[in-house]
C-alpha cells in the first residue's frame, strides 16, 4: 500500500515537468499556425494575416503528390516485409531456446542502434559495389531492414504474454499446425502486429537519413522536405506539408497506443 | 451462462479430423521435427538482415582499408592503413572532438530536463494523467523528425517567435550578448552552435525521458519518505537516494542521446554553423568528394565510441533499465 497517494507534488517539480512538456509540444503546435500565415518570404512572427489559400496551392502541386505517393508505397511494402520477417523472428526467439538466440535479437536491433548514417552509407556502398541502380526497391530494402525491429519488439512482448499451453491445448484437441496458427496464435497476436505495423509505417514514412543514401533522384516526402529546408522555394507550401505530415504520423501512433496499452509496451525505444 | 453459450457448438465434434494431404503431412512433419520449423522461421529474417545489413556493413568496413588515388580520384583496392592515417589529421580530429563534445553536452542537458518530467510521471501522475504523460512523450518521439527541425527553424529565425518574445520582455540585449560570444554565437540563433544544441536536445529528449521514467517507476515511494523521515533535506534525498537509483535509467537514455547525436548530419546542416560534425563529414566525403574509403573510416569512429560507451553502460547496469 502506497502511503503517498493523494499527496501532491512540490511546486518546483510541477513547474519543471510542465515546462518540459511544453518545450516538447509548443514547437509542433507552432507549425499549425504557420500553415495559415499570409507571409511568403520569411518566418516572421506574429503572422501578418491568416489565409487558407496555401492548402489549395499545395493541393495542386504535382511534386508533392508524387512524393506522397512514393512515400506511401514504400511504407506499405516495407511494412509488409517487416511484418513477415519480424513476426517469424519473434516467434522463433520467444518459443524456443536455441544456440545464438541472443545474437539474433542483437542482429534485429542493430540497424536501429547504430546511427542511421552508417546503415545508409553501408547500403549505398554495397549497391555501388554490386552495381545495383537506385530504384523503388533500393529504398524498400533499406526501410524494411530497420522496420523489422519495431514489429519484432511488439510481437515479442505479446508472445511473452501468450501462454504456451493454449497452443498445446489446440494441438491436443486435434488441430494441425496451420489451424493452430490460424485460430489460436493469430487472434492472440493480431493487435500487437497491427500496432507494430502502424509504427513501422510511421517510421518508414518519416525516415530521411537512410533514404538520402538509397533513393538516388527519387523524392519521398521527407526528402522533399529536406530539399525545401536546404533550398527553400515556396515556404508556405512547406508549412502546409509539414502540418499534414504531423497529422498523418499522429494517427497511427495514437492507434498503436490504444491497441497495445493493456500492459505491454509499444516499441518506443530506439527509433 | 457459459454452458448456454457452449451448447450450439456441441453439435460439431470436439476433435477435428486430420486434414490429410500435403498440408497435413507438412503439419505432422513440423510437429515431429520442431528444429525444422525453427529453422524455416529463422531463415528469412536472418538471410535478409545477414545479407542486406551485415553484408553491407562488412563491405563498408572493408572499404575503409582501401585508399583513394589522389590524382585520378579512383579507389585503389589494396589493403592499406593510409586512410586511417588521413583520419588522424588535425582537421578531422577537430571534427571528432566537436561532435563528441556536442554529444556529451546534449546528453547532460537532456538528462537535466528529462528528470523532472520522468519523476513527476512516475511518482505523482495517476490514471488518466499517467496516460496523458505517456502520450505526451510518445507523440513528440514519433512525430516527424524533419518537421521538428523545421519548427525550430521557424522559432530560431531572426524574425521568428523567439526574438519577438525576447523583444516583448525587453531581453534582446541578452540574446545579442550571447550571440556575440565566440564559438557558441553567430549572426542569429539559427546559424549558431547554440541553435544546433537546442535542436539536438529537443529532438532526442523523449529518448531520455522514457528509460529514466522506467527506472524511477521501480523506486518505491516509501524509500523517499523514509529518507525524509530520517531528516534528510529534499536535496539530500535526491543526491543519496533518488539519483543513484535513477542512474541506470539515465545511462540507458544517454546511449540514445549520445549515439544519435554522434551520427546525425541533418540537424547541424540545417541549423548551425559551417563547422562540420562527423555525420556531415561522412556525407560530404562519400558524396561530393567521392572518397568512400575515408567516409568508411569516419563511420568507424562512432562505432568504436559507441562500442566503448555500451561496454561502460553495461557495467553500470543500464541494460536492465531499457
Amino acid at each position: 500500500m502506497r502511503s503517498d497517494r493523494g499527496q501532491s507534488a512540490p511546486i518546483g517539480l510541477k513547474l519543471a515537468a510542465t515546462g518540459g512538456l511544453l518545450f516538447l509540444h509548443l514547437p509542433i503546435l507552432l507549425i499549425f499556425v504557420y500553415a495559415f500565415t499570409t507571409e511568403e518570404k520569411s518566418f516572421v512572427w506574429p503572422p501578418p494575416g491568416l489565409t487558407t489559400q496555401w492548402f489549395a496551392i499545395t493541393w495542386n502541386r504535382p511534386d508533392v503528390w508524387q512524393a506522397l505517393s512514393l512515400s506511401v508505397r514504400v511504407a506499405a511494402i516495407s511494412t509488409a516485409i517487416a511484418l513477415v520477417l519480424g513476426t517469424l523472428c519473434a516467434a522463433a526467439v520467444s518459443r524456443t531456446k536455441f544456440f545464438g538466440r541472443e545474437t539474433i535479437s542483437l542482429l534485429v536491433i542493430l540497424p536501429i542502434a547504430l546511427p542511421g548514417i552508417i546503415t545508409g552509407i553501408a547500403l549505398r556502398s554495397a549497391f555501388a559495389l554490386a552495381e545495383i541502380p537506385f530504384s523503388f526497391w533500393t529504398i524498400v530494402l533499406g526501410h524494411a531492414t530497420f522496420c523489422v525491429v519495431v514489429v519484432y519488439n511488439n510481437a515479442v512482448a505479446r508472445f511473452r504474454r501468450t501462454s504456451g499451453s493454449m497452443i498445446e491445448a489446440s494441438m491436443d484437441l486435434g488441430a494441425d499446425g496451420f489451424q493452430t496458427f490460424r485460430h489460436v496464435v493469430l487472434p492472440n497476436i493480431a493487435t500487437a502486429l497491427l500496432a507494430g505495423g502502424m509504427l513501422a509505417f510511421a517510421l518508414s514514412f518519416d525516415e530521411v537519413i537512410v533514404t538520402t543514401f538509397t533513393a538516388g533522384q527519387q523524392q519521398t516526402v521527407p526528402i522533399w522536405m529536406l530539399e525545401e529546408l536546404i533550398r527553400p522555394r515556396q515556404r508556405p507550401v512547406t508549412n502546409v506539408v509539414a502540418m499534414v505530415v504531423v497529422l498523418v504520423t499522429l494517427l497511427p501512433i495514437l492507434a498503436a497506443y490504444y491497441l497495445t496499452r493493456d500492459g505491454d509496451q509499444i516499441a518506443g525505444s530506439g527509433k | 451462462m457459459s454452458l448456454d453459450a457452449a451448447m450450439p457448438r456441441a453439435t460439431t465434434p470436439a476433435i477435428l479430423p486430420g486434414s490429410g494431404g500435403l498440408r497435413g503431412a507438412l503439419s505432422d512433419l513440423f510437429w515431429r521435427r520442431p528444429q525444422l520449423l525453427l529453422l524455416l522461421m529463422l531463415l528469412p529474417p536472418v538471410l535478409w538482415l545477414g545479407i542486406v545489413y551485415i553484408g553491407s556493413l562488412f563491405a563498408l568496413l572493408l572499404q575503409s582499408f582501401f585508399s583513394i588515388d589522389e590524382f585520378s580520384g579512383l579507389i585503389n583496392r589494396e589493403f592499406t592503413l593510409k586512410t586511417y592515417g588521413d583520419l588522424l589529421q588535425a582537421a578531422n580530429l577537430d571534427i571528432i572532438l566537436r561532435t563528441v563534445t556536442m554529444a556529451a553536452l546534449v546528453t547532460f542537458a537532456s538528462a537535466v530536463i528529462a528528470f523532472p518530467i520522468a519523476y513527476y510521471a512516475a511518482r505523482y501522475a495517476r490514471g488518466r494523467w499517467k496516460a496523458l504523460f505517456y502520450l505526451g512523450v510518445m507523440l513528440p518521439l514519433w512525430s516527424s523528425y524533419l518537421v521538428k527541425i523545421y519548427a525550430w527553424k521557424l522559432i530560431l529565425a531572426k524574425e521568428g517567435i523567439l526574438t519577438w518574445l525576447l523583444a516583448k520582455l525587453h531581453l534582446l540585449w541578452l540574446l545579442d550578448a550571447w550571440l556575440s560570444l565566440p564559438i557558441v554565437g553567430g549572426n542569429s540563433l539559427s546559424v549558431s552552435s547554440t541553435g544546433t544544441f537546442i535542436v539536438f536536445v529537443y529532438v532526442w529528449l523523449p529518448f531520455m525521458i522514457l528509460p529514466v521514467q522506467a527506472a524511477l517507476e521501480r523506486v518505491p515511494g516509501n524509500l523517499v519518505e523514509a529518507s525524509s523521515d530520517l531528516g534528510a533535506s529534499p536535496g539530500q534525498t535526491f543526491r543519496n537516494v533518488l539519483f543513484p537509483l535513477a542512474l541506470p535509467g539515465i545511462v540507458a537514455g544517454s546511449i540514445f542521446t549520445f549515439s544519435l547525436t554522434l551520427g546525425d548530419y541533418i540537424i547541424p546542416q540545417i541549423i548551425g554553423t559551417s563547422r562540420l560534425f562527423i555525420g556531415q563529414a561522412v556525407y560530404s566525403q562519400q558524396g561530393t568528394a567521392g572518397n568512400i574509403p575515408l567516409a568508411a573510416a569516419f563511420t568507424v569512429v562512432p562505432i568504436v565510441i559507441m562500442g566503448f560507451y555500451l561496454w561502460g553502460a553495461k557495467r553500470m547496469g543500464a541494460f536492465d533499465a531499457l
